[in-house]
């Protein structure tokens, strides 16, 4: 790793100042992704900016039947939190099903989602839930959130403080290990609620997590499993690499797709 | 004897390790030590047209940095194969330079061109980057198919087509005559997939330089410190044996990976006589992956015919193997001696010819990795065994009951000499305890539950006890395969055995312990085990191949016999009475059917005060003993494996997988249990997760945790395991036969046939990923 300086940010205005004084200053969070890179060189920030301490920064919330996620909140505390099992069980069972327990422990949903990595599990889940990211200066839905392959809407210095899901009548998250890194081959989440019939994919896309407009076609107005049957997809804009060809993830989606509605 | 032989004793070394006191070579911190960084080669193939260091050198910390063009200056030596094969026209192996830092061209991605010294590691790699290096990029073979290929990019001038040898073994006359009577001919296409060994430990080393005794002491990850002395010494000039020390402290796994001699230990050696610091050098991950000897990768077409009864004809194999960008120290051993001897499973074929060609790659060295050769040969002849069944429609445990080896000696005609064995009662013993009868219920059961579940089978023979000096001396062996021993009894009556195997997770310290305390009737806490210095241990020549009980153990009794005789003749002598007469029993040494005793240790003391020892009998009590094999060792199993694969996704599950083993004596049943799961697991890794990955380019695809899949323990099931001990080696005096590589050597067969039974489909490769199996179900429609 490249020498660097690491700072406890007490609050968003800390962050604000401590970038802007930072020649390449960057936000730290569980670190399980911003870590990794930087022990193999392939990062070099000359700050980090550790996010978590900030007043306000984890934990849940409720107003309602909305959950309100701190950006620090960590998989293993959105998974064992009893308002996220109560209003949305799949959000629960998504972050339980990330990594293994020590990436669990120190990951958080914010670095998970400003990362947008294309196989990761989050992005599925709030899309399809049609969850609101919140951050020091403004609300983005997650369908103007999630860009591309690692990118996002946010701006430069842009701070995501916390995530906002209102509960789905039903919803489900399957995913289908990549069988080194455990990370989504392909993970399919579906839901159906106040955002309307939504499924969204993870770990296929080429440009990342997107919805897919025939499942959920068929799933309107028709929430049952078999209703998955007749629905074609296309291997098109499918990633392929050796972990798994374009047409077996267009297989894994439909696969996955009728287990999650099954489930929800 | 309590914890004598056949006692399941708990580890001895366990406390050190499961409470962090093990001291690996990474542990050691030297006065004035510094740290070494390899500046490694991104290109597969390229010419080194300069190297400027200016950048790195300027940096606060960085000590030096150092060529290959200084290395061979300095008369370091190139590194070696020690195994010299040749090929069928006669002529020799063509064997290509390898400098442990490339001069004028580099061969794989991670080949080592300079080496920084630094105050810290962390700078000593960032160092590293700053090296400029100018390369010339070359075309590239990064496989097999690619090396032999017309007008394939040249790697090594030596070595033209870049083959190295065109090996054959048996008769290809009387083999061709078998195949062309046969009834019926199976044949398979079958790639055995190539594997980063991945011990829990990366790879370390610690190198000293002492300028005024001009002695070297080498701290290195070995499991074997006095071949790593005899080849730095004599090879590679590094200093003569007297002067340079190597020790292997605990070791963290090995699988074959480190036997062998690499570059970044002779590097240290070197750098640190120039740098006149101690220098520290240890593995990333990453590092491991690119630069550790990988196994297996083989790519074969075999033909096995058989007559109307299902007696095989004749067995024709064609092998292509990679080898990598350089030979590694038993590299062309691997896909000839240790490979084709095993054709002959353990049936009765008359008829066997094995052709093996192998070439340079542009990747990492290809070396033995657990098993070495004998999974490969065993991948063979039981997938084809299991195939012919089905294509004859004969139940594939009676296709292997018809053509067992039942009578012992007996004579392959592939070299070896199987010894003893009971092939039919082990294979019962395996369908007894898998309830293979129950079987078609099980799988109506689960075609309920939308599941395809398949059985497969894996009888299996393999040869450890490496190995009859003379044999392999006359086979093309560099070095002899014996092993030596030295039973030290204290004056105390305390024991020191020291060995030249080298334990890196086997658990010797409590096994060979425990074959002394059976022996001397002692408590197995009286006995400590002293191995992996060279400056301790008399002689050794390591561990791997499954050999430490075999051979290892085998110098230990030879040891023992010259101990106990001199035992009884100073008690006969004390006690005055005859030395036929003396017994060993319950820590005291007696004379039978009288009183008279003396305690074991008084026979120590005795022996060291020599105030009154017989006239012509030297004080002390310690013996040295070296064993040299008559012959390998057998241990043979039978492996059943039974599956469930989802024939949406592809994804299997092995829900039962058996094993009935033949390791002759069995001195320690958990230990040998621990050394099955091991081994197994590693098969079912092979079977159904690992494949390193080299694109056309040669660079490596999968080289972390995060690509790269190894077992983890929600992949495999709870083994049965069960053991068959009324066949010991009648070579060796223990009877033991060897367990550490049987099951990554039976295993993958058995995980394939089961899928392949589950799926109805011959046609899969390994790694059998859930995307394959999905591929291979999709293909069968
Ligand atoms: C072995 C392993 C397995 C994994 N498996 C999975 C898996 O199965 N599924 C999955 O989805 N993920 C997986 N991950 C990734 C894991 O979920 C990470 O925790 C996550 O991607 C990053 O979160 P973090 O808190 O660690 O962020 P960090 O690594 O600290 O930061 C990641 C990025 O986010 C930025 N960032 C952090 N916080 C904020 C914020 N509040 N506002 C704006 N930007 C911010 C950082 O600057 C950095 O660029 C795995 C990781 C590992 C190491």
């Amino acid at each position: 790793m490249y020498p660097t300086k690491y700072t406890k940010a007490a609050s968003i205005d800390d962050v604000l100042a401590a970038l802007a004084a930072g020649e390449d200053a960057k936000l730290l969070a569980g670190g399980q992704t911003l870590l990794a890179t930087m022990k193999q060189h392939l990062a070099a920030p000359s700050d980090l900016i550790d996010v978590r301490a900030i007043d306000g920064m984890s934990g849940v919330t409720t107003d309602g039947d909305t959950l309100v996620i701190g950006a620090a909140t960590t998989h293993a505390d959105v998974a064992g939190n009893a308002d996220v099992q109560r209003l949305c069980p799949a959000l629960a069972s998504l972050a339980g099903g990330i990594g293994d327990p020590a990436v669990r422990y120190a990951g958080t949903i914010g670095g998970s989602i400003a990362n947008n990595d294309p196989a990761a599990d989050y992005p599925a889940g709030l899309l399809a839930l049609g969850a609101t990211i919140v951050t020091n200066t403004r609300e983005i839905a997650a369908d103007d959130f999630f860009e591309g392959l690692f990118t996002t809407a946010l701006d430069e210095g842009e701070i995501i403080t916390a995530v906002r899901v209102t509960a789905p009548a039903k919803a489900a998250y399957m995913k289908f290990r990549q069988p080194a890194s455990l990370f989504a081959l392909v993970g399919v989440c579906v839901a159906d609620g106040a955002g309307g019939t939504r499924v969204a994919v993870t770990g296929a896309g080429e440009d990342g997590v997107f919805r897919h407009e025939g499942l959920e076609a068929a799933l309107s107005g028709n929430w049952a499993a078999a209703a998955t049957e007749g629905v074609s997809v296309d291997s098109d804009g499918l990633m392929s690499d050796m972990h798994g060809s374009a047409d077996y993830r267009a297989n894994l989606i439909k696969v996955l797709a009728k287990r999650a509605v099954d489930a929800s | 004897m309590k914890d004598g032989i056949g006692a399941p004793v708990k580890r001895k070394e366990d406390k050190r390790f499961t409470t962090g006191k093990g001291k690996y070579t990474d542990d050691i911190r030297n006065d004035n030590q510094a740290y070494a960084a390899f500046v490694r080669s991104p290109y597969a193939h390229a010419k080194v047209k300069g190297i400027d260091t200016s950048a790195a050198m300027a940096m606060d910390g960085v000590i030096d940095v150092l060529n290959g063009q200084q290395l061979t200056g300095d008369g370091i030596g190139n590194i070696i194969c020690g195994w010299a094969i040749t090929s069928k026209d006669g002529s020799p192996m063509n064997m290509g330079a390898w400098s442990a830092l490339a001069t004028e061209k580099v061969r794989y991605v991670g080949d080592a061109v300079a080496v920084v010294i630094a105050e810290t590691q962390a700078l000593a790699r960032i160092a590293a980057e700053a090296v400029e290096v100018d390369y010339e990029e070359l075309p590239v073979a990064a496989h097999i198919e690619a090396a032999m290929a017309d007008g394939a990019p040249q790697i090594h001038d030596n070595a033209p087509g870049n083959q190295i040898y065109d090996w054959e073994l048996g008769d290809e006359a009387a083999t061709d005559a078998g195949l062309a009577n046969a009834a019926h001919v199976t044949t398979l296409n079958i790639t055995n997939n190539r594997l980063s060994p991945n011990p829990m430990e990366p790879r370390s080393a610690i190198a000293t330089y002492d300028d005024a005794e001009e002695h070297y002491t080498l701290y290195t990850t070995s499991q074997n410190p006095h071949v790593a002395r005899l080849v730095l010494s004599a090879f590679y000039n590094v200093a003569p044996e007297h002067k340079l020390r190597v020790i292997a402290p605990d070791v963290g796994g090995g699988f074959g990976a480190k036997i062998y001699i690499y570059p970044e230990e002779i590097t240290c050696l070197w750098a640190s006589m120039k740098t006149n610091r101690s220098i520290k050098w240890t593995s990333d991950r990453s590092e491991a992956f690119l630069t550790d000897a990988h196994g297996r990768d083989h790519v074969t077409t075999a033909h096995m015919g058989f007559d109307a009864d299902g007696k095989i004809t004749g067995f024709k194999i064609d092998t292509l193997a990679n080898i990598g960008a350089y030979m590694s120290l038993f590299s062309s051993s691997v896909p000839t001696y240790l490979y084709a001897p095993l054709m002959s499973g353990q049936y009765n074929i008359q008829n066997i010819h094995c052709n093996v060609r192998t070439y340079y790659t542009n990747t990492v060295p290809v070396d033995a990795y657990r098993g070495a050769g004998r999974p490969e040969a065993t991948y063979l002849v039981e997938r084809m065994m299991e195939t012919a069944a089905r294509e004859m429609g004969m139940d594939p445990a009676e296709l292997r009951r018809r053509n067992f080896v039942q009578e012992f000696p007996h004579q392959t005609p592939v070299l070896m000499q199987y010894d003893a064995g009971d092939f039919p009662k082990i294979l019962q013993m395996a369908q007894d305890s898998a309830d293979v009868s129950g079987f078609a219920a099980r799988k109506a059961e689960a075609a309920k539950r939308g599941k395809l579940r398949g059985l497969g089978y894996s009888t299996f023979i393999e040869a450890c006890g490496l190995a009859p000096s003379k044999a392999a001396g006359s086979l093309g062996a560099g070095v002899g395969l014996w092993e030596s021993a030295e039973v030290r009894v204290n004056p105390v009556g305390s024991i020191e055995i020291l060995t030249g195997s080298h334990s890196h997770g086997q658990g010797h310290e409590t096994t060979f312990a425990q074959i002394v305390a059976d022996r001397f009737d002692l408590p197995v806490e009286n006995v400590s085990i002293v191995h992996g210095d060279t400056d301790k241990v008399q002689f050794g020549m390591g561990t791997y191949g499954s050999r430490s009980g075999p051979v290892g153990m085998s110098a230990v009794v030879k040891a023992m016999d010259k101990v106990e005789a001199k035992v009884k003749k100073i008690a006969a002598h004390t006690l005055e009475a005859s030395e036929d007469d003396i017994v060993i029993e319950g820590g005291e040494v007696k004379v039978a059917g009288t009183d008279k005793s003396m305690a074991w240790h008084e026979v120590g003391l005795a022996a060291y005060v020599a105030h009154n020892l017989p006239d012509d009998m030297e004080p002390g009590l310690k013996e040295t003993a070296f064993f040299d094999p008559v012959n390998f060792s057998f241990p043979s199993g039978a492996f059943i494996c039974e599956v469930e694969v989802d024939p949406e996704t592809g994804e299997t599950e092995i829900v039962n997988f058996t094993s009935a083993d033949d390791f002759g004596t069995i001195i320690n049943p958990m230990i040998v249990e621990g050394q099955v799961h091991g081994g197994v697991t590693q098969g079912i890794g092979q079977a159904m997760l690992e494949q390193v990955v080299y694109d056309d380019d040669g660079q490596l695809l999968n080289g972390s945790y995060m690509d790269y899949a190894m077992p983890r323990a929600a992949d495999v099931p709870s083994y049965s395991i069960s053991h068959h001990e009324d066949s010991p080696s009648p070579n060796n005096p223990l009877g033991v036969k060897g367990c550490g590589e049987a099951g990554a050597i039976g295993a993958p067969p058995a995980v394939i046939n089961a899928i392949t039974d589950a799926i109805g489909t011959n046609d899969l490769a390994m790694p059998a990923t859930p995307q394959a199996v999905w591929n291979a179900i999709q293909a069968a429609k």
